[in-house]
């Protein structure tokens, strides 16, 4: 894939020397790597090692304090993304740079510096996404887009610009099997052709299949570099987290109790404008099960959440029960007093008020359970144990249980989210993403509490993108698509191919925006 | 060297408390140099403004009848404030909570007894819970911003209290004057110093703002407000309920005006007039913010307020400065306020220069 | 009625009408690119005494209006350096700009209550203002209206058709994306915040210049919080906009003529009620409807945007 040895070429890029700092952290310590012409070259990383912050640099978002960046062999400074563009840098975001309310073709011009007359724009973009096989119809609104086609906008977006250079931070977080499988063809050729690809991302399966050198960034330094075809994942794993892996254990084979949550024929349209409707959801766990439902983001696992914490009412009282005892129509005080508790995806704003002390943090949800309120006024005592109870118990760094939920780093305040619920002596517990944002061993420590949990008795379901996870963790598995749940398999029956269909869905790949387009064309 | 500006990861208590005397101090400083160009002696000026109404027991008390509405209806709106509801339309509450009250005295006229004045109060209160009640039904039950509604009917609740005055409640031995009867002595309020107005309502504001201090800080009910303020999701992740965090808000913010209202009419005034309130109702958005939204910083603020309306009148009256002067300092004391805010959320650091840092790491590697 | 009377009111719904269109206007292109400014009020009435102070001062009413755009421009300033620069409460900070306004322009007006002033300038056409009816109707306004007019004309082009309008309705759906693709977020807003101030002042200028041409303390009379609500009830669309100032207009004047036919037993004050009211009924039928007009409410209406380099 490379042409010609390394050695006769200037780097297309080098970085040299790159330190960033934000409050309370050093998300960059001195970064060196080069990346050659036409090379598919990954920067590999667990979450908060500092990649995206690195490639902000690179492509003018972010300015590093102390460094410099060198294009083809000249120090270049990058004041902002129009130059890093001028350059021929191109950049596709882990959270797209993408305006919902506006149609394909303004989101493509947006991201140009000289997009030219609309209509002649509209033309290329057809060329380009027909060429590199990524179906696209200018005239759509982004909002009734799949994950993967708005993904698309910001491929072709860069590949009108004839860039030099193509980052992509975690490309396939959204991406079905299937669609990274697609993904990687359009990259090899691209990358044939001369354009070197900056690949971000922790998936190390993926970095073995794609890319021909790795750079290993841990805690915002670079902890070394390898080829990843040379390398096992297992080995390039402890190069990434820099200890050995824990393996979770569980009592095997525990018998199952009675069913402790049930949901049948849940149905409810999504209160966001561009959001999922869930259709038609029946499962039920049984104390001592671990369920998993696996899928793509956005498609329909926040509005599950939410209808099962009773933080959104279902039509009807039957649809969810908690111990048999119909809950439906119950908001999420009453669902908590019967023993539901549970976690969402988004810690700050929605899991724990930033803004507030850990003591308040542990009454928001606490107080149902843990007799935090007597005749309206708060325990202030009863809340300071608890919260320092949860501190102590899931190894939360803070100094102090006063200290604002939101001067936490992302991986503690998910410990002491995590912590809070499972310390109430849940019946039923629902989580999203446990580990999400979390190093390598608070992810252990979360996961065997959440084994723990189901040992005990407890009916525990897990929400999460990361397959991997589920595979490691949960007895049984679903996949939500589309606001549809698939019957749950038994997780160590499954194939990894079978729910990559699934997380396709029915409305997969060939739904074929491309025929849609020919229509259009026509 | 070079600055470099950064969300600051907590709130610091101290200037959080300390702004506020900064934004104070900015604003006598604008006011030393508006003074300057309007062709005043800036010194006299403020001294009549700041300082004079201060020196006399009279003028003491003043400030504490002046302060009472802004005092009440301004924790009525903090609290508001704190859950994201924005009631800016405690003048009409006010209004509505002045006639409410007013109509029970006039009902009573003549035939007062011990019940008419608790009587006016529930008036008033039930009056101003009644009017706010309108936006908190729209909010609730529809969407409808609360700020524009509030407001507008501000506008139709002072046309109402003209029609009444200009027609049904007009005083039919007042030489066709826009006004009603005085009110007979029991519908008035007990005064509790002897040669002065101060009335027993400026009494019951303070009481109000402990009970509101009490209400935001140890119950439950306050940590829902501030909860849903701060972080709707979280809000219904916890099983609190918006929309009654909405009603309890707007109903406690028009309950609290309509009794101040009723205090004006039962209190300094006597009757119903076309006018009831200088804009009570909008200096106490300032009272609340001032005040950092906490009911005991308000009682603070809202004697700082009263200050400027009296000062105001002081000064006209002594240097024959307009009184429109008022509304400017309590505009610019919100602007040097909101502006404080940025130090209370960023700070400012500075950032070492590049070469001599990369010298450091290289040292540091050596 | 004789057409001549019909023609009349119309005249009468269209002049009350041009200080809402200008103020919304302005605010509608504001909010596009995401903030919100409720101190439409007390720019426009700054923006009326300034307009009125220079007019009487130095005699042209044109520089008169100039002025009031200024002035209205100057207190979005200040709203911009609160609210973009240090990142302050949108709402708070656009209650203090109507607070300070009001007495500013209070403080400033003192001199100047009950002095005439100079005439608008009128578009006259010769031959053509002098027909009949039509003359009147269509060539005898103020410049203003017709400057008012065209504005709404050129903002639903310029949103729709260029490519700044394009930008800025960008930066109004999602800072951060616009901000990651390298647009000056704050930039584009001080943009909008200035031309909102602008619009606003001039339809200040418009009221104390021609509508009502005196000066009165509070003469905005809550139209800066009307317009408001005229953005919220044209989903964010120009044309649709200009449709609700001029129904708005009409509201006025329906009240004006029923006054001054003596008011069908009904009091003054009640009739006067009517505007406000109507702007309640309106956000709610805009609410509570079957239509999704509030999906086209720019995302980040509201929202600080601090942008971290």
């Amino acid at each position: 894939m490379m042409s010609g040895s390394e050695a006769d070429l200037a780097a297309r890029l080098e970085v040299r020397g790159i330190t960033k700092r934000f409050p309370g952290v050093l998300a960059n310590d001195r970064v060196d790597f080069t990346v050659a012409p036409g090379e598919i070259h990954a920067l590999l990383g667990e979450n908060g090692a500092g990649k995206s912050t690195l490639v902000k640099i690179i492509y003018g978002v972010l300015h590093p304090d102390e460094g410099s960046l060198h294009w083809n062999g000249e120090e270049v400074h990058v004041a902002d993304p129009h130059s890093a563009r001028a350059l021929g840098v191109g950049m596709v975001f882990q959270h797209f740079s993408l305006f919902e309310a506006m149609t394909v073709l303004e989101n493509v011009a947006l991201g140009m510096d000289q997009p030219g007359d609309m209509a002649t724009l509209a033309g290329r973009v057809r060329e380009v996404s027909q060429a590199y096989g990524l179906p696209l119809d200018p005239e759509r609104d982004v909002f009734t887009l799949s994950v993967g086609e708005r993904q698309r906008i910001e491929i072709v977006r860069c590949l009108l610009q004839n860039p030099k250079l193509l980052i992509m931070d975690e490309p396939t977080s959204v991406l079905t099997p299937q669609e990274v499988e697609r993904l990687f063809e359009t990259l090899r050729k691209l990358a044939s052709e001369g354009v070197s690809i900056l690949y971000i991302s922790h998936k190390l399966d993926e970095i073995k299949q794609l890319c021909g050198r790795a750079t290993i960034l841990r805690g915002g330094k670079v902890v070394g570099a390898c080829d990843p075809k040379a390398e096992t994942a297992k080995s390039m794993a402890q190069m990434m987290i820099g200890a050995e892996l824990k393996t979770v254990t569980r009592r095997s084979g525990g018998a199952l109790g009675k069913t402790r949550l049930e949901v049948e024929g849940l149905s409810l349209a999504s209160e966001e404008v561009h959001g999922t409707d869930l259709k038609n959801i029946s499962f039920a766990v049984k104390a001592g099960e671990i369920l998993g439902i696996a899928g793509v983001a956005g498609n329909g696992q926040n509005e599950l959440l939410t209808a099962l914490s009773g933080e959104r009412l279902a039509g009807q009282d039957s649809a969810v029960r908690i111990d048999g005892t119909v809950v439906g129509r119950r908001d999420a005080g009453a669902r908590r007093r019967l023993g539901l508790c549970s976690v969402p995806e988004e810690r700050n704003g929605h899991a724990a008020v930033p803004g507030m002390s850990l003591v308040e943090n542990a009454i928001l949800s606490g107080h149902h359970r843990m007799e935090l309120v007597s005749s309206l006024f708060i325990r202030a005592a009863a809340a300071g144990r608890f919260a320092a109870e949860v501190v102590k118990a899931f190894d939360v760094r803070t100094p102090g249980t006063g200290a604002a939920a939101g001067s936490l780093s992302g991986g503690n305040l998910q410990k002491f989210v995590v912590g809070r619920e499972i310390l109430q002596n849940p019946k039923v517990l629902v989580v999203s993403q446990p580990t999400w944002g979390v190093d390598a061993g608070a992810a252990a420590t979360i996961h065997q509490a959440l084994a723990d949990l189901a040992t005990e008795g407890v009916a525990v379901l897990v929400v999460s993108q990361d397959l991997d996870e589920l595979l490691a963790i949960t007895d049984r598995l679903a996949v939500i698509n589309v606001g549809v749940l698939s019957p749950a398999m038994v997780t160590r029956e499954a194939s990894v191919e079978e729910i990559g269909l699934l997380m396709g869905g029915v409305h997969g790949l060939d739904s074929s925006p491309a025929e849609e387009e020919a229509a259009h064309v026509a | 060297m070079s600055l470099k500006i950064e969300a600051r990861p907590e709130t610091p208590r101290s200037l959080l408390y300390a702004t506020p005397l900064l934004a104070v101090a900015l604003t006598v400083v604008s006011g030393f140099f508006i003074f300057l160009a309007m062709g005043y002696d800036p010194f006299l000026a403020l001294y009549h403004f700041f300082i004079s109404p201060l020196l006399s027991l009279y003028g003491w008390s003043e400030l504490m009848v002046k302060a009472a509405p802004l005092i009440m209806i301004g924790v009525g709106l903090a609290v508001g404030f704190r859950a994201n509801v924005w009631n800016i339309g405690a003048e009409g509450q006010l209004t509505i909570g002045a006639i409410a009250g007013g109509v029970v005295a006039l009902a009573f006229w003549g035939d007062e007894t011990w019940l008419t004045l608790p009587l006016m109060c529930v008036a008033g209160i039930l009056g101003g819970m009644a009017y706010a009640a309108v936006p908190a039904f729209l909010k609730t039950r529809f969407g409808v911003n609360e700020i524009l509604t509030s407001l507008m009917l501000t506008y139709v609740a002072t046309l109402f209290l003209s029609t009444l005055v200009y027609g049904p409640l007009k005083d039919p031995l007042g030489f066709n004057f826009p006004q009603s009867r005085m009110f007979g002595d029991a519908a008035l309020l007990p005064m509790i110093l002897e040669g002065t107005r101060m009335h027993l309502g400026t009494v019951i504001a303070l009481a109000i703002a402990v009970a509101g201090w009490v209400l935001m800080t140890f119950t439950i009910v306050g940590f829902q407000v501030r909860v849903l303020g701060q972080a709707p999701a979280a809000a219904r992740f916890a099983g609190f309920s918006a929309s009654r965090i909405v009603w309890f808000t707007l109903l406690l913010g028009g309950g609290l005006a309509g009794l101040a209202g009723t205090f004006e009419v039962a209190g300094p005034i006597g009757q119903l007039i076309p006018v009831i309130s200088p804009g009570y109702g909008f200096t106490a958005i300032i009272v609340a913010f001032l005040g950092r939204l906490h009911p005991l910083g308000i009682i603070l603020s809202g004697l700082l307020m009263a200050l400027s309306y009296i000062g105001g009148e002081v000064a006209q009256v002594e240097v024959g400065l307009p009184q429109a002067v008022t509304g400017v300092f309590q505009g610019l004391l919100l602007f040097f306020l909101l502006a404080s805010d940025f130090l209370v959320r960023y700070r400012i650091r500075r950032r070492a220069p590049a070469i001599q840092a990369a010298r450091s790491a290289q040292a540091a590697e050596v | 009625m004789s057409l001549e009377v019909v023609a009349l009111i119309i005249l009468t719904v269209i002049s009350a009408a041009t200080p809402l269109l200008f103020a919304a206007l302005g605010e509608l292109v504001t909010e596009k690119s995401g903030v919100l400014n409720l101190g439409v009020e007390g720019m426009m009435i700054l923006g009326a005494v300034a307009a009125f102070a220079v007019a009487v001062t130095t005699g042209s009413s044109s520089l008169g209006v100039l002025v009031g755009a200024l002035a209205g421009m100057a207190m979005a300033f200040v709203f911009g350096v609160l609210t973009l620069t240090l990142a302050a409460n949108q709402v708070a900070t656009g209650l203090a700009l109507t607070i300070f306004g009001l007495g500013l322009s209070s403080l400033i007006g003192a001199g100047f209550v009950g002095i005439p002033v100079p005439a608008l300038p009128k578009l006259a056409i010769p031959g053509v203002s002098d027909l009949p009816i039509i003359g009147p109707l269509i060539f005898g306004h103020d410049v203003l209206v017709y400057l008012s007019l065209a504005a709404v004309a050129g903002v639903a082009w310029f949103l729709k058709k260029s490519r700044r309008g394009m930008i800025l309705r960008a930066v109004g759906e999602s800072d951060i994306s616009a901000h990651s693709i390298g647009y000056n977020v704050i930039a584009v807003r001080y943009g909008a915040v200035l031309f909102g101030g602008a619009m606003a002042g001039l339809g200040g200028a418009f009221l104390s210049l021609s509508y009502t041409p005196l000066w009165n303390e509070g003469m905005t009379a809550g139209r800066g919080w009307i317009a408001l609500a005229l953005v919220v009830f044209s989903s964010w669309r120009p044309w649709r906009l200009l449709a609700g100032a001029y129904l708005f207009g009409g509201v006025t004047i329906a009240q004006l003529y029923s006054q001054g036919a003596g008011g069908f037993g009904i009091p003054a004050q009640v009739m006067s009620m009517l505007p406000y009211l109507a702007t309640i009924l309106v956000l709610t039928i805009i609410a509570a409807g079957p239509w999704k007009g509030r999906l086209n409410a720019p995302a980040c209406l509201g929202k600080p945007f601090r942008p971290s380099t």
